[in-house]
């Protein structure tokens, strides 16, 4: 069996659910998966934070679909963890009692209306590169997910990086806020494609199985070569005093992230680790008898689906 | 569905794009009730415009096939080239055809 | 007052109605009781905010001041605003919501459907475009309701008392003032009776069907024609309007 799974990953041939697999690949893929989809669902709240406070109705519009857009993903991604044997109510217990991992990006604060803009840009812009990736990932219903999610995704960065144009060549109160909040997401956005590859085990593991198609260093040097022009059309600047152009490789060199402090957030200790927690958690509470009187309506019109 | 599961049960979602065509399976979602399947779907899964009928089906009704059934399921239609037109000749004179 | 005041002020009380009702139920986004109910909501506060901004976007060129959309959004004051205290109420949890927006929904649904025979085309024509919307709105808030009203004792319970909270602010949609004499006159506006008639059938109804008692409420709620409101609007306002108000000129 591990012969025919091996050949069929070599053959670059999707492992679909009924297929067998070997037991650490399909842990392996359900943490990924459902990691990925807390992620966009608690990447909800901090974008959220501000649709009521958007500054024009465009903006609040865009801003309102861009957070229905994540709340989509994290689903069509629970969907495609539950093909693999486990419930969603299983994976949201995981993420309430704080034993599943989020991407740590979203546990800083959006703390002004330039947030959302950088965001939009960086966080989404980091987290394009990753799931371009991710559509070639060997698990057919995750990579059938990213798919639809890349589409969809197309207009988020488009939409922060307008959002910040606006500011950047707007009054020099609004270029100084967004300048303040490239100061803010710059490293953490780096952070996100996690650590470097020398310390990173599982990577290299998930690149064999081909669920990862590339380096986490590596994702991080396009972002860094990408970024850096968009940023001086802007005329902001990146701090990072490092950062310049290394002719010899053809590309940037740039400074190395606050691993401590990246350490730090993914251990729980954030600026919103708890807040973003507390409000999933206080959210799913509330839902509980809408959930049950739901539930219970179904039954009385006979309507409840037997499960196999 | 365990005793302790409050989310519903999973749907399959198809849609089809276009008056005419055939219903494709788009995704999945959760839902109570059957109205509920249905627009969820749609809220869920033509944000777009990406259809205009959907099908919803408890995934417990679907019956699918297993990958050891590839062999005896599917193999046996590869050598039937007598079922594809081009399997047949006819004169280059005549049209329409 | 001339016709065009009369039009200025009828198209900013339906744009109000819309641009509060979706700020109260974009709160929702990100908190929805579950995940497929979250995104159903904010698909219902974008199509509301969207009938809002077109219906800002026509009051703006009826009162010929130059002020777009925005500034009308923006930059009124609490007492400016028209929108009904019903569409401010605070979310409460989501039998409240649900009783709200049905009672929202019912009405829109009988209002934009004579508004869309109204001799005013570009009311006619947002009334046409919403009425699609709307009919999936009433839809979607009908089946909650029938899912609370037949649910758990608890479901029940609290969509009675949401019905029972809100019912006294439901009379106030159907007042008509000079604005509507006038208008209705020129064949533009809305002649409320029957709106109310329709409205009064379908909502009693459906209360019946979910086994919800109509309350008896003795007073209904008023103020809202001359920009009087109930303490919420102005929360939502601070909120809503502080950044353009921060930075005034500023593009976004």
């Amino acid at each position: 069996m591990e012969e025919w799974f091996d050949a069929k990953l070599q053959k670059n041939e999707m492992i679909e659910p009924k297929d067998w697999m070997p037991d650490n690949y399909r842990k392996h893929l359900i943490r990924q998966i459902s990691q990925h989809a807390h992620s966009e669902i608690i990447g909800m709240l901090p974008e959220g934070n501000w649709i009521t406070r958007a500054p024009s109705l465009r903006a609040k519009i865009v801003l309102m679909a861009k957070v229905q857009d994540e709340g989509g993903h994290g689903l069509y991604l629970y969907t495609a963890a539950e093909t693999l044997g486990t419930s969603r109510e299983e994976v949201l217990d995981a993420l309430h009692t704080g034993k599943a991992k989020y991407s740590s990006i979203f546990n800083y604060p959006t703390l002004t209306w330039a947030d959302i803009g950088m965001v939009g840009w960086l966080v989404d812009g980091a987290a394009i590169m990753n799931q371009v990736m991710l559509q070639r990932t060997s698990y057919g219903p995750y990579s059938r997910a990213m798919v639809r999610i890349c589409k969809e995704e197309s207009f988020h960065q488009r939409q922060g990086y307008e959002s910040v144009c606006h500011l950047a060549f707007g009054t020099p109160e609004q270029k100084a806020m967004a300048q303040d909040a490239l100061n803010r997401w710059w490293w953490p956005t780096l952070m996100m494609f996690g650590p470097t590859d020398d310390k990173s085990p599982n990577s290299a593991q998930a690149i064999k199985w081909k669920i990862k198609r590339e380096s986490n260093d590596q994702l991080r040097q396009r972002f860094v070569n990408q970024t850096v022009s968009q940023a001086e059309y802007l005329g902001l600047t990146i701090p990072d005093p490092d950062l310049k152009w290394n002719e010899e490789r053809q590309a940037y060199d740039f400074g190395t992230p606050n691993w401590d402090e990246f350490a730090a957030v993914v251990a729980g200790n954030g600026p919103c680790n708890k807040e973003r927690l507390a409000a999933r958690v206080k959210a799913h509470n509330e839902g509980e008898w809408v959930r049950a009187a739901a539930t219970a309506y179904a039954l009385k019109k006979n309507e409840v689906m037997s499960a196999a | 569905m365990s005793n302790n599961d409050t989310q519903g049960t999973l749907w399959e979602v198809f849609l089809q794009r276009k008056p005419g065509q055939p219903f494709v399976h788009c995704g999945s979602l959760h839902a109570f009730d059957k109205e509920m399947a249905l627009q969820n779907a749609r809220d869920l899964y033509t944000r777009r415009g990406e259809g205009t009928a959907i099908w919803v089906v408890p995934s417990t009704a679907i019956v699918s096939s297993s990958p050891e059934d590839l062999g005896p399921f599917f193999e046996p239609a590869n050598d039937k080239v007598y079922r594809h037109p081009t399997f047949y000749q006819i004169p280059d004179a005549v049209k329409h055809m | 007052m001339n016709k065009q005041e009369a039009l200025f002020s009828y198209t900013l009380r339906l744009a109000d109605n819309g641009l509060i009702l979706s700020q109260r139920l974009a709160a929702w986004t990100g908190h929805g009781p579950f995940l497929e109910e979250d995104l159903a909501l904010t698909n219902i506060a974008l199509d509301i905010l969207g009938q809002a901004k077109s219906l800002l976007e026509y009051a703006g060129q009826v009162e010929g001041k130059g002020r777009s959309e925005d500034d009308l959004a923006f930059l009124r004051g609490e007492r400016e605003f028209y929108n009904t205290q019903l569409v401010e109420q605070p979310n409460g949890d989501y039998a409240k919501t649900i009783a709200r927006q049905y009672f929202v929904d019912v009405f829109d649904f009988h209002f934009y459907t004579a508004l869309a025979n109204s001799k005013d085309e570009t009311l006619a024509g947002i009334a046409a475009k919403s009425i699609k919307e709307i009919t999936y709105h009433v839809r979607h808030s009908g089946s909650w309701m029938l899912r609370f009203g037949g649910g758990t004792e608890e479901s029940k319970q609290r969509l009675q008392d949401a019905v029972n909270d809100l019912w006294r602010y439901t009379g106030e949609q159907f007042e008509m003032n000079e604005v509507d004499a006038l208008l209705i006159k020129e064949g533009i506006a809305v002649d409320m009776t029957a709106v109310k008639a329709a409205w009064d059938k379908q909502v009693i109804n459906i209360l019946n069907e979910a086994s919800i008692t109509t309350p008896l409420v003795a007073v209904m709620q008023t103020g809202s024609r001359q920009g009087k409101h109930t303490e919420h609007l102005g929360y939502i306002l601070a909120e809503m309007q502080y950044l353009p108000r921060v930075i005034p000129g500023a593009k976004w």
